[in-house]
């Protein structure tokens, strides 16, 4: 199969999945549920009726906020040189982490792979420490240490930022595990995309989810491209959640271009974790319009400007919920074109402040590598750590 | 002052973490209702009930990266790999997942983990099920090794690992599991990176960790048998951090050094000894330093050829011998 051809396929199971949700439990009762075409500007569920109109706008605005802040991303790294190495932009995905972050509660914990600025903004890191550990700077989250891809702010329960791919879905199955051993009520959001569905350590870490009943929902994000490889050249058996069913997992299939259907589908699997304590594999469909990575030289290549464009034009999800909205009477054009702009400005603030931040000292290059190197206790470590000589 | 095995040893030293501090738990493969594959575990299962004490499917790089996981959450994992050498398959969250979140996040998360096994050779099992990664773990920033050679030691150092907040790996050995030594009843700890000084001598030291440091111990013996030598032998227990500053004051003292490692040589522990040795004891060295190390091939199967493989007393006391 050609590119072109694939992508004609591609395009035309996004659209006849826009309004369709695949839903099946552990068992093998797999059932289609087709939603109203006018379900799309609908609430479509309690878990988005119930939304304030506020709430509903801070939704967009966070959306709206994650792609302007990738977009001044974007500008740093190729027209002003000031970010280095790879910078894997989440630029059409947004509802996927705002919509299922915006379900979390007080014991509920998310851990990502390395497309992680909008879990990073979503969880409420602020545009100025995630654009200064892009430049690499010390008021960075991770002062410098991290960069794009490993990005950290624990106290908001924010576990990273994984560059390796699947790396992450042991450490989310063992997140969910320390919940349960201390007794927590709670969830762990762990997001991988869907070239990651092929590592052992995502099946490892589905079959030891499954047989310790561990509170964790698994999201994938399927953008449909591992890299440059389209899903049917990478994956083998689809949907990709299926897969759950060999661990006797629930598990579904989203249209992620709208956000209340992300919400709607991660309520239910989070509700299972916390109350249940039962593990989810929901499989999120969505797009990415740029490459891999900004070094992703071949974007083009591996599918169509036509498709990609078709999917901005038609699925956007910033697009797609802005006319929700404005359907349901909460926003007009001038309110989004204010988010916009002020999500445009605090974008560049953010640059504006990372631009200015100095870089830490390079004694620190020696800092937080170990607990006890940083605290000195005595009774645990001696000796010698460190081995530069001339350093 | 009672004698118990190494085995027992680390079983007291996991049992009293165990009572000491709820969040410790020990997960690996046939830890709880098989009593351990070599019996380390043995009787914790039946004290201290299913949450403390769980087995794990074979799946090293699923229940490892999950022990790490919940570290970062305050749960304080003790994971018993059944070998070092299956680490291999878990090396990912061994090494980029322990060793760099805290790095990565800019120190607001670490990882109280333990990872423990045997790490050894001389058993007659092939090459898979031989290997000796303390080089590999040591040469990773963020993470600790430990490699006990005495009963003694091996309690003292996993209740200190068990009670660090970083990564500590504890590198075991099957064939001192059984052997005994004298271990005080009291309650004690090691400080990781202090290194002890086994025997006492004046005319070479012998530098080893692990069962080299029995082998070494031996060659002692035979060099002063039979040739009157005094041999200190220093006993590293600690690979990462390194009690840098006794194996400096031990050559200053001897002006000669053999280094004894298990491991294959090619940038072993043996080579960082030597680089620091060359440059903290340089005007002390009477001698060049010799390195006695496992024959610098796959461990083989067949036994006697095996036995050659590792180092024994015989290599070390000719190695001391070159250069006295």
């Amino acid at each position: 199969m050609t590119y072109r051809s694939f992508s004609f396929v591609l395009i035309a199971f996004l659209n006849l999945s826009a309004y369709t949700v695949t839903t099946a439990k552990s068992s093998n009762k797999k059932k289609t549920v087709a939603r109203k075409k006018t379900g799309k500007g609908s609430s479509g569920s309690d878990i988005n009726a119930s939304l304030s109109p506020e709430e509903k706008r801070e939704l967009y605005r966070t959306m709206v906020r994650i792609r302007r802040f990738e977009e001044r991303s974007l500008k740093s790294y190729t027209q002003e040189g000031k970010i280095g190495g790879f910078l894997h932009l989440y630029i059409g995905q947004e509802s996927v982490a705002v919509g299922s972050i915006s379900l979390m509660e007080e014991n509920d914990h998310v851990i990502t792979a390395y497309r992680d600025h909008g879990h990073a903004l979503a969880v409420g890191m602020t545009m100025k420490e995630c654009m200064a550990e892009l430049y690499g700077r010390a008021t960075g989250c991770s002062k410098g240490k991290g960069g794009s891809m490993h990005f950290f702010a624990p106290e908001k329960r924010y576990w990273g930022g994984h560059g390796i791919v699947g790396g992450q879905t042991p450490l989310g199955a063992g997140l969910a595990y320390a919940l349960k051993y201390k007794g927590l009520k709670g969830c762990c959001l762990c997001y991988l995309g869907d070239g990651a569905i092929n590592q052992g350590a995502y099946h490892e870490s589905l079959n030891l989810a499954a047989l310790w009943n561990l509170p964790v929902v698994y999201i994938i994000e399927n953008n449909h491209y591992s890299m440059g490889t389209s899903q049917k050249r990478s994956s083998a058996g689809s949907p990709l959640a299926k897969r759950a069913e060999g661990y006797n997992m629930d598990w579904e299939v989203v249209d992620g271009s709208h956000i209340y259907n992300v919400r709607k589908a991660c309520d239910v699997a989070m509700k299972r974790a916390r109350e249940e304590s039962r593990p989810t594999i929901l499989e999120i469909q969505t797009y990415r319009y740029r490459g891999h990575s900004v070094a992703d030289a071949n974007d083009k290549k591996y599918r169509t400007k036509e498709e990609i464009q078709k999917y901005m034009n038609e699925r956007d999800p910033i697009n797609v919920f802005k006319q929700t909205l404005i359907e349901e009477k909460v926003l007009t054009e001038e309110d989004a074109d204010q988010i916009s702009k002020e999500a445009r400005d605090e974008a560049n603030e953010s640059a504006d402040f990372a631009n200015e931040s100095p870089y830490i000292d390079e004694k620190e290059i020696l800092t937080d590598v170990y607990w006890e190197s940083d605290h000195d206790r005595d009774e645990i470590q001696k000796g010698r750590i460190f081995f530069n000589d001339d350093f | 002052m009672p004698s118990i095995t190494y085995r027992k040893a680390l079983n007291d030293a996991l049992a009293e973490e165990l009572e000491r501090d709820e969040n410790v738990v020990i997960i690996g493969e046939e830890v709880a209702e098989y009593n351990g594959a070599y019996k380390v575990t043995e009787g914790l299962h039946a004290r201290f009930g299913d949450k403390r004490v769980v087995d794990a499917p074979i799946s090293e790089a699923g229940f490892i990266g999950m022990g790490i996981g919940a570290s970062m959450l305050g749960v304080r994992p003790v994971m018993e790999l059944m070998f070092w050498s299956f680490a291999y398959v878990a090396f990912d969250q061994i090494i980029n997942n322990a060793a760099s979140v805290r790095y990565m996040a800019g120190g607001t998360i670490n990882c109280p983990i333990v990872i423990r096994g045997p790490a050894n050779g001389g058993t007659n099992v092939g090459a898979t099920h031989s290997h000796t990664p303390e080089n590999f773990i040591a040469n990773t920033p963020g993470l600790k090794v430990v490699c006990p050679a005495t009963a003694y030691d091996a309690k003292g150092l996993m209740k200190t690992a068990i009670r660090d907040n970083d990564p500590v790996y504890v590198m075991e050995n099957t064939l001192l599991y059984g052997q005994k030594w004298e271990v005080p009843e009291e309650e004690y700890t090691i400080p990781l990176g202090v290194a002890d000084i086994k025997k006492e001598g004046s005319d070479i030291s012998l530098i080893a960790h692990g069962r080299a440091v029995i082998t070494s111990l031996e060659a002692a013996r035979i060099l002063e048998e039979e040739d009157g030598i005094k041999a200190e032998v220093v006993d590293l227990r600690s690979i990462r951090p390194l009690d840098e500053e006794a194996i400096v004051k031990s050559v200053q003292k001897t002006n000669r050094a053999v280094i004894v490692e298990e491991n294959k040589p090619f940038c072993g522990v043996g080579a960082q000894i030597a680089s620091l040795l060359q440059y903290q004891a340089f005007d002390y060295l009477d001698a060049p330093i010799e390195r006695v190390s496992a024959i610098d091939a796959p461990q083989i199967y067949a036994k006697p050829l095996e036995d050659i493989q590792i180092p024994d007393a015989a290599r070390v006391v000719a190695a001391a011998r070159r250069i006295l």
